[in-house]
């Protein structure tokens, strides 16, 4: 029997990139051709369209002191490097790091501070991040304070000697308020301190943080970069070669790695991710009009309509609103019958998904938020969210109107 | 129920509704609602997925614990694990421990404000000398990697049950086939999954159990916070890979015993490291505490330069990081699973510049030994260093 040894050997230049890298000084490529190619054709032995699942946990070595390139798949894997890639080009990016979720992204990056340190934090934030913060990470000594960052003048008075960073979501989860990021980031490198955005509710299509002066995007790419419902998934990138440095060690260490069908998924979703950001958009801003004209419903929280208190840095920092839509009922006894005669859209927990999602945060994705902060900042008992998926704009609203309409009824008595 | 059809029946994978043999792949993340009052047994896949949470129980019924848990690999598994302690907390750390949580505990952990002690533990003493006032953990591997060192397990938990200490076991080179540290005392059980349990180099995982539901509870709310979960294709991987668990390491470990024996009489080998050699000194612990010694062992060539020669000759075992697979591998500790370790830390655990680890794989114990006999014969004699053990184990072990 023999091995042929010198197949990785001969070919050290297996995943060099040819075409989208030797092109990018040549000829500009907008987003929606850098999703498209990503991993179009890398596999130069066979060419194929589609970048192949690697499943290898283990690489050959050519020789000792000797590597292809992959040695350990959770040190890197070749459909994870393709998926990195294009996430960090999306970005404007210096480098990408594929995780096995939002959170584990999130815990990822916190491995950057160390106890004593400080951050200064959205106050609106998603409650898994805030779970995290005050249950898992203030046990080894990081500080956190939550601010409403609409105002950079909160951001300066939160700034203490020990603070090291600043994490910004904007949108913000669920009440959609408005952050503007290249001011948050002047604030923050006058101060020192690394800017860290959240960008799940925009993705790079709408929302491009690294090119604002932030050093550090994060996405829950379960979300729209997914698009699908059906994979779990983080990704960071970071900026400048040190930050980048600092990534990979503690991606590599920690372990909290994407496995490699998953990368695999995620890619393929990002692929139509312009197509399905525009219907997203345009479906949900049809939905946020009709929404404010329902007599059910008191509050509509959607940064493109222009009453919106953001809708002017929203313009100016980002190119689109996308699919998120929050709103108020006139009473909390509406959301039982409201989400129960929902035909189309599921209530479930998520997002940015291509199925329209209902969520009720008080309860589901916000339950780990003390009631007192969640009522003062504003995610009542009344509140809901929507995540507005690429249905027919005339079916999601007909089916969003007769579920209002009918829990008028249901609580009619307490409403009125 | 054997353990054998344990790996097989222990856990209902017959999916109800169409009576699938395998666990369907559920590649969902997010799950509807039914009603608002009564949310359903799965919500968002993070917090739990049918398919994860098959093997999740499957680990849990072969290691004899209440539960388990999935997580993206087996540093991801240790890394969350360590969450249970916090800011000030000390930790007992056997000192041979894998180069990867090594790095972990020190150039992570550390900035977190816990501490830890490296200690032989095979030495009782030891670990009790290096207990303090915040000490709230022992952390152990056995056999250790890569030169199987054997820690009593029982003796640990005793110890530490007198003071109150937590006992977190790595049992990636045994799985539960081979060892199962809850039933001897342990609290925390450890999985690299992609070792023997995944068990065919395609599937990053990593896997924990506890031995109580209380601190299943603890880590329940580390693996949902901190998200370093297993995805539902990998999940099903694993489960896949641990039905033939029994049958893969029964072939490995008898080829692994074969091979040992027969280098610890090579000339060109210096020193031979593996339990299932009488000479060994954990041989009589093993016995005791394991029923079986596993598929990986470790030789010492001498040198580096001699190293390379035989990664050069050897045609059948991959040259490779990992270990535990249905192929023999062959791996480098200083330079591969403990680069990550200091030059004098290495040293000081024995792994040399000439120490080579194997994995036992599937294939033909004869091949392998014909495949290993060529590379080791181009060698020559390795130098006689003044090591009489060695010396003694080999007239002990003239190949029968």
């Amino acid at each position: 029997m023999s091995v042929n040894k010198a197949f990785f050997s001969e070919k050290r230049g297996l995943f060099s990139l040819p075409s989208a890298n030797s092109l990018e000084g040549e000829i500009h490529m907008h987003l929606e051709t850098k999703l498209v190619q990503a991993g179009v054709a890398k596999d130069e032995r066979t060419g194929a369209v589609s970048f192949p699942v690697y499943y290898a946990t283990a690489y050959r070595h050519p020789a000792l002191g000797q590597s292809t390139g992959y040695d350990y798949t959770r040190t890197a894997n070749p459909t994870r490097t393709v998926l990195e890639q294009a996430i960090a080009e999306a970005e404007g990016g210096d480098a990408g790091f594929a995780c096995a979720s939002g959170m584990a992204a999130v815990h990822t990056v916190m491995g950057l501070f160390s106890q004593g340190d400080h951050l200064v934090v959205s106050l609106d934030l998603y409650g898994g991040t805030y779970r995290l913060f005050e249950q898992v990470l203030s046990r080894y000594g990081l500080r956190f304070s939550y601010v409403d960052l609409r105002d950079v003048k909160n951001l300066e008075e939160a700034i203490r000697p020990e603070t090291r960073a600043v994490f910004v979501e904007t949108p913000t989860n669920p009440l959609m308020q408005i952050t503007d990021i290249a001011a948050v980031a002047e604030v923050a490198k006058r101060n020192g301190l690394l800017t860290i955005v959240d960008n799940t509710f925009m993705t790079p299509y709408c929302q491009r943080p690294l090119g604002l002066g932030a050093d550090l995007v994060l996405h829950s790419a379960t979300k729209y970069l997914g698009g699908h419902n059906d994979v779990l998934a983080g990704l960071i990138v970071t900026k400048g070669e040190e930050l980048s440095e600092k990534i990979r060690f503690l991606h590599n260490s920690i372990g909290a790695v994407l496995g490699p069908q998953d990368c695999w998924l995620l890619l393929r979703g990002m692929k139509t991710l312009a197509l399905r950001m525009e219907r997203h958009q345009a479906n949900a801003y049809a939905i946020a009009q009709k929404l404010r004209e329902h007599p059910a419903v008191t509050d509509v929280f959607y940064p493109g309509l222009a009453e919106h208190p953001g809708y002017e840095v929203q313009r100016r920092q980002a190119s689109g609103f996308s699919g998120m839509v929050s709103f108020r009922l006139r009473s909390a006894d509406q959301v039982a019958p409201f989400l129960e005669r929902l035909r189309i859209v599921s209530f479930a927990e998520s997002l940015g998904g291509v199925e329209s999602l209902c969520t009720y945060p008080a309860t589901q994705t916000h339950a780990d938020i003390p009631q007192e902060i969640r009522e003062y900042v504003g995610v009542c008992d009344r509140l809901l969210r929507l995540s507005v998926g690429i249905e027919h704009p005339d079916d999601l609203i007909a089916d969003v109107c007769q579920a209002l309409d009918a829990s008028l009824a249901v609580a009619g008595g307490s409403v009125r | 129920m054997n353990f054998a059809t344990k790996l097989l029946h222990g856990t209902s994978c017959i999916d109800p509704v169409t009576g699938a043999a395998s666990v369907p792949i559920y590649q969902a993340s997010t799950f509807h609602q039914a009603d608002l009052d009564r949310p359903g047994v799965y919500d968002y896949a993070r917090s739990g997925n049918p398919t994860r949470h098959a093997l999740e129980e499957a680990i849990a019924v072969l290691e004899g614990g209440e539960r388990g848990f999935a997580f993206a690999s087996g540093m991801a598994a240790i890394s969350s694990v360590f969450m249970l302690f916090s800011a000030g907390d000390h930790v007992v750390v056997a000192e041979d421990v894998y180069g990867g949580t090594y790095r972990f505990l020190t150039k992570v952990l550390s900035r977190m404000g816990i501490t830890v002690s490296f200690v032989d533990t095979t030495s009782l003493e030891q670990v009790e000398a290096a207990i303090r006032p915040e000490t709230k953990g022992i952390y152990l591997e056995t056999p250790s990697n890569p030169t199987l060192k054997v820690t009593d397990i029982a003796a640990v938990c005793a110890l530490a049950k007198q003071r109150g200490l937590l006992v977190i076991v790595d049992n990636t080179f045994m799985t539960p086939y081979y060892q199962r540290p809850l039933e001897l005392g342990a609290d925390v059980v450890i999985h690299s999954a992609t070792k023997f349990i995944g068990g065919h180099s395609d599937v990053v995982a990593g896997l924990a159990v506890t031995r109580e539901a209380a601190l299943g509870e603890q880590l329940y709310m580390i693996q949902n916070g901190m998200g370093a979960i297993l995805g539902v294709q990998d999940s099903w991987l694993v489960l896949r890979g641990l039905k033939s668990l029994k049958a893969r390491l029964d072939v490995s470990t008898q080829t692994a015993e074969k091979l040992a024996r027969w280098l610890s009489t090579h000339p060109a080998v210096s020193r031979v490291y593996y339990t299932g050699l009488p000479e060994h000194d954990g041989h009589d612990l093993q016995n005791r505490q394991a029923s079986g010694h596993g598929a990986v062992l470790s030789f010492d060539v001498g040198s580096r330069e001699r190293a390379k020669a035989l990664f050069d000759r050897v045609r059948l075992p991959i040259v490779a990081v990992s270990l535990g697979a249905v192929e023999t591998i062959l791996s480098y500790p200083a330079m591969m699973s403990h680069a990550a370790m200091p030059p004098a830390e290495r040293a000081r655990r024995g792994i040399t510049d000439g120490l080579i680890r194997l994995s036992a794989g599937l294939e033909d114990a004869g091949d392998l030994l014909q495949d290993l006999a060529q590379a080791l014969d181009a060698l020559g004699p390795v130098e006689q260093v003044a090591d009489r053990d060695a010396a003694d184990d080999k007239q002990a072990f003239s190949w029968a």
